[in-house]
């Protein structure tokens, strides 16, 4: 039972919100640096919009669902009040706080530095600041979760905890620590020299850090997503889950390999040594597994629906699947995208090919199709199965959720196909405009037209989307029959004890973003000409 | 189903298990051919990902040493391969035009004086970050004569999008000739 409804409701419809804004910013970039408008005249005002876009896109927008959906597994799924509700209320209004005091500098042009920083460039204090307090919020959370999964466990001790929470407690744990490193950047590099105490930076180091907290925070954005392929999905298109057990080995799994790898978003770096390269590229391929796994499992949950509705065949079951159902369509279409977008991933983790592509427009193809496609449109689904539950309303608009999650498919891949392609032709990205006039970039314009194009697709299904939310609030009063999440074919009794907690886990995952960390990080440290001068902008000093 | 036999949980449950342990050695599999190819390229290709973790004090670049203005450019060296030093700024690559021969070992040698920047060659696998205080340092080969643009790749402040250098590529006789005549090679005049 959902007894603090407020609650979940205020981080959803936060979350939703901030997005509605930070697609209209990211469509006007689109549109300001095609060929369709003249060459803009203040450069300044798309790195603001960037910066913004990022910020709320990266960090609230995924950490509000987080939040808000992890307070929801908490009630429904251990079936007991949350504990600590004032604490959530605390976090969430940091959230509020943070982000305004991050967006008002970033609005005025004092800190167009993009969410990921980039020192010795320094912003203003407050956008950091700002950041810096949104992360402290989503801690609560985190120490919540912790809180009531064992609450429960000392309750009902030798039980299983439900895997949703499972699943829950693993993204926040992985959160908690991969947030660390771009929170040693902000507090011990980037703040100080903000506001003034220094003028010099490791700038090398502030790298390495940072791509600590960049790859993993994908797994992050990525557990509501995996959490409903493995809780959500499977009940609602009549099935049952495939495997519990390996539902949890895989959780376990990107709590593990989510971290140690991020250094491979620096493969193209001179502050870190080949040899790490190398360690960080093979444990990247490693955190292919857990996806693979899922896969695997959703596909042959999925089948065991198909088969429970009388669908026959080596693929003929596919035809019994019930595709007027948006959780089976959002569950379709984030599988292709997760396809395309994972095949695209594995050309970037590996060293050879990375040259060819990195830092170009096929990394925010991407980062897109991965996050913004795959990821969000399950974000959407989730909101579709819960709104019910939080509104007590009924969800009548079938027809349009359809048609809303359609449009979400095609426009994301019409905007990030495009962008692929531009980037093997060596499309460098975040910029401002391009010179189409000139014979080597003139064969692109038509991929920036295309993104456009992909990107109000984009902004009508986004609109859309919170059309058929407010809809929701204004339908007939129904009660929901209570809510469930997936049954496995077999149900665990009891799991083994390290599959039903996090002790082994978090012990190894802090034991190998040392090991792939310490060296580099250390020999960063005690490098001659490491400190450089901060660069500030914006603001006259 | 059929009725006849009685339905076992315990035996349906090992079935599962057992196409599950098959499908984890696919994955296995899977990751272990990547990670073989990422080696065998490696090693076989020596490609490897470009770094020395080489430093140099970006406030003196100018003043003194290898980066000073006039040892910009291409060099040609003893064992006739050819050197290329440059310096990225805001919002600019010097120099703004190279120029290098074809199918000759070149080395480039590139770094930044004040943010981070990035480099990549259009039509190439040429593409590196360029960062205060390291030089970033790596082999190519140019395949034939051409002209490829060099933007600047990572974003560096609001004059970004205005930073695109050019690379010329010239046929090797041209280019010797070029380079025992002046240490200053020109787009302008090949």
């Amino acid at each position: 039972m959902l007894t603090h409804k407020r609650l979940i409701l205020a981080h959803f419809w936060l979350a939703f919100a901030v997005f509605g804004l930070a697609i209209l910013l990211g469509e006007w970039q689109m549109y300001i640096r095609s060929p369709l408008h003249a060459w803009l005249r203040n450069p300044d005002l798309y790195y603001r919009s960037v910066t913004a876009h990022g910020t709320v896109m990266g960090y609230v927008f995924p950490t509000l669902i987080a939040m808000g959906f992890g307070y929801a597994i908490t009630e429904l799924a251990l079936k007991q009040s949350l504990i600590g509700v004032k604490w959530a209320w605390a976090g969430f209004w940091l959230i509020v706080v943070g982000s305004i005091t991050a967006v008002i500098p970033v609005a005025m042009g004092l800190s167009s530095v993009l969410y990921t920083f980039y020192p010795p460039m320094i912003g203003n204090a407050f956008y950091y600041i700002g950041v810096v307090l949104v992360v402290v919020g989503s801690w609560i959370w985190v120490a919540l979760m912790g809180i009531n999964m064992n609450a429960w466990k000392r309750a009902n001790p030798g039980r299983a905890v439900p895997l949703a929470m499972f699943a829950n407690v693993a993204g926040s744990y992985l959160w908690a620590w991969t947030a660390v490193g771009a929170a040693l950047e902000l507090l011990f590099q980037i703040l100080p020299a903000a506001l003034g105490w220094t003028t010099t930076i490791n700038a090398g180091l502030s790298r390495v850090l940072f791509s600590w907290t960049l790859h993993a925070i994908v797994y992050f954005w990525l557990m509501p997503a995996y959490i409903a392929f493995y809780t959500i999905v499977p009940r609602a298109i009549g099935g049952r889950l495939y495997s519990d057990t390996m539902a949890r080995i895989a959780f376990a799994m990107f709590l593990v390999f989510a971290m140690p790898i991020g250094i491979h978003h620096l493969f193209a770096d001179p502050e870190v040594g080949s040899g790490f390269k190398f360690v960080h590229s093979v444990f990247t391929a490693m955190v292919s597994a857990p996806t693979l796994l899922t896969v695997f499992t959703i596909c042959a949950s999925v089948e065991i629906a198909a088969r429970l509705r009388g669908g026959k065949g080596a693929f003929g079951w596919l035809k019994a699947l019930p595709w007027d159902n948006p959780q089976m369509l959002a569950l379709a279409f984030s599988f292709v995208m997760l396809g395309f977008g994972g095949a695209g991933g594995l050309i970037n983790m590996s060293y050879q090919l990375d040259a060819t592509i990195h830092n170009t427009q096929w990394i925010t193809g991407h980062f897109h199709l991965i996050f913004a496609g795959a990821i969000v449109i399950m974000y959407f689904a989730i909101a579709y199965d819960l709104w019910p539950h939080l509104t007590g309303r009924a969800m009548n608009d079938l027809r349009l959720m359809r048609t809303q999650l359609w449009l979400w498919f095609i426009g994301m891949i019409v905007l990030t196909f495009p962008w692929h392609y531009a980037g093997i032709l060596g499309m460098p990205r975040r910029m401002a405009y391009y010179d189409y006039s000139n014979p080597g970039i003139a064969s692109q314009a038509s991929t920036v037209i295309l993104s456009v194009i992909g990107g109000a697709i984009l902004v009508i299904s986004a609109m859309l989307f919170i059309t058929i939310l407010v809809r929701n609030h204004r339908a007939p009063r129904v009660t929901p029959a209570p809510f469930s999440f997936s049954q496995a074919v077999h149900e665990p009794e009891s799991v083994p004890v390290a599959l039903n907690g996090f002790g082994l886990w978090v012990g190894l995952m802090i034991a190998l973003t040392v090991t792939n960390y310490g060296y580099p990080i250390a020999q960063i440290i005690t490098q001659q000409h490491a400190q450089v001068p901060a660069i500030y902008i914006g603001a006259k000093r | 189903m059929s009725s006849s036999s009685a339905y076992d949980p315990h035996e349906s449950a090992k079935v599962a298990a057992r196409i599950e342990q098959r499908w984890a050695l696919v994955v296995v599999g899977i990751v272990a051919v990547l990670v073989a190819m990422v080696i065998f390229t490696g090693l076989h290709w020596a490609m490897m990902p470009p770094s020395r973790v080489e430093t140099i004090d970006p406030t003196t670049l100018h003043v003194s040493g290898e980066f000073v203005e006039s040892n910009l450019g291409s060099t040609v060296e003893q064992d006739g391969s050819v050197t290329v030093r440059l310096v990225a700024q805001q919002y600019s690559f010097t120099p703004q035009c190279i120029v290098v021969p074809a199918k000759t070992p070149i080395i480039f040698r590139a770094t930044s004086a004040d943010v981070v920047h990035g480099m990549l060659i259009t039509d190439t696998n040429i593409n590196s970050m360029l960062e205060p205080g390291y030089i970033s340092t790596f082999k190519t080969r140019f395949d034939k004569p051409g002209n490829h643009l060099m933007p600047c790749h990572e974003f560096c402040g609001l004059g970004h999008e205005a930073m695109w250098a050019n690379v010329k590529v010239v046929d090797q006789d041209t280019f010797f000739k070029m380079a025992a005549k002046t240490r200053r090679l020109s787009c302008v005049n090949p």
